[in-house]
């Protein structure tokens, strides 16, 4: 049905789509620390090598109950469910920052458990509705 | 068999058609403006700046398919060197590349409020960025590139890699960590969006389908004008 000339074009176009996919998939693979735009507590835990020098960001849910807030300056806990950070911060956190949401602070570690932010990015989750349908919620859950 | 038949028909296109599709599209547009500034309520916890999204999602939707559309015909024509391909392609080329600034540019208004950041370089963002890279490539070629086979070839390539980006961009926030939320409306489960939400940003969705569709139908129009115009020049 196909043409011989037609035939070795699909020939040539899959070859070289699939080295081009692979050299792709490589190039990502080992670019991974730098497309991860954050880590989580029990990443930055596990990993040995973990820089305390550099700059890095640690992202995961403001624990609940753990904001403690001055006049200039914020601490709170970052945690995955499964390990915390503590972190403090001097400056205005955005407005959508708040217990039990999702966070990602830029700034260095001092050790495993103690983190000082530079930076204070809310980071919020794929669901929107109504703040009756959020309340009724709420309600149904207590 | 459509070697012919389609650039033909297009020819015979006229205003009225035109002119009738953009009385629908003001009209969507209305309503879907009015839904999802005034009738839609405010999020739960964004408040109001939730409202970019109803332009956001779809442009960014429109941007990918798109470029989606320019590989797969970059694909055909390289491979059974339809006419009518380049033609296609070409022609949809400016609008996903309008498209995808329009993304980025109501992405970063929602940001400033939501994330309390203008801007990161985060996967999603990033591999956005390169989209709209690879349509300024895409267009820039065709201008630039004066031979038509050869800016046809040189083209198709630029569709052809540009499209391995697609993928990454839709699932760069499942397979990472990114500032950027994971989708709200998958093919697997049901949507995140609350009902009242999902209504306005459906009916803006068609009703920026429907503007692409206008800006395509002309761009056609004239790519095939040109293409057989310079066809009978060089047979002179």
């Amino acid at each position: 049905m196909l043409g011989k000339k037609v035939k070795s074009r699909i020939f040539f176009l899959v070859v070289s789509l699939v080295l081009f996919a692979s050299i792709i998939f490589v190039i990502l693979r080992s670019l991974e620390e730098n497309v991860v735009y954050f880590l989580s507590p029990t990443e930055i835990y596990d990993n040995e090598k973990i820089s305390f020098e550099k700059t890095i960001r640690v992202g995961g849910l403001v624990k609940m109950n753990s904001i403690n807030k001055n006049e200039t300056s914020v601490s709170f806990i970052i945690t995955d469910l499964k390990k915390e950070i503590i972190v403090s911060y001097d400056g205005i956190v955005p407005n959508l920052f708040s217990e039990g949401k999702g966070v990602i602070a830029e700034g260095k570690l001092q050790d495993k458990k103690y983190f000082i932010a530079s930076k204070i990015l809310a980071k919020h989750d794929e669901n929107y509705m109504p703040p009756e349908v959020s309340k009724a919620l709420e309600k149904s859950n207590n | 068999m459509f070697k012919n038949f389609f650039p033909n028909k297009i020819l015979s296109l006229t205003n009225k058609t035109i002119n009738n599709l953009i009385i629908l599209f003001i009209v969507i547009l209305l309503v879907g403006l009015a839904y999802s500034l005034f009738i839609s309520p405010p999020d739960y916890i964004q408040g109001d700046s939730v409202r970019i999204m109803y332009v956001h999602v779809p442009s960014s939707f429109i941007a990918l398919g798109c470029f989606g559309f320019i590989g797969i015909a970059s694909v055909f024509n390289l491979v059974f060197k339809i006419k009518l391909m380049p033609l296609l392609a070409k022609s949809i080329a400016p609008i996903g590349c309008a498209f995808s600034i329009i993304s980025i540019v109501t992405g970063s208004l929602w940001g400033k409020p939501t994330w309390g950041t203008w801007w990161v370089w985060d996967a999603r963002l990033t591999s956005m960025v390169i989209l709209l890279l690879f349509y300024i490539f895409y267009i820039l070629s065709w201008r630039f590139i004066s031979n038509f086979e050869k800016a046809n070839k040189v083209t198709s390539v630029i569709g052809i890699i540009g499209s391995f980006n697609l993928p990454v961009i839709k699932y760069s926030v499942d397979w990472w960590n990114t500032l950027h939320q994971p989708s709200s409306i998958t093919l697997t489960s049901a949507p995140t969006i609350h009902h009242t939400m999902l209504i306005p940003l459906i009916i803006m969705f068609f009703g920026l389908i429907i503007f692409s569709l206008i800006i395509f139908l002309m761009k056609y129009k004239t790519e095939v004008m040109r293409f057989k115009m310079d066809k009978k020049k060089n047979f002179k």
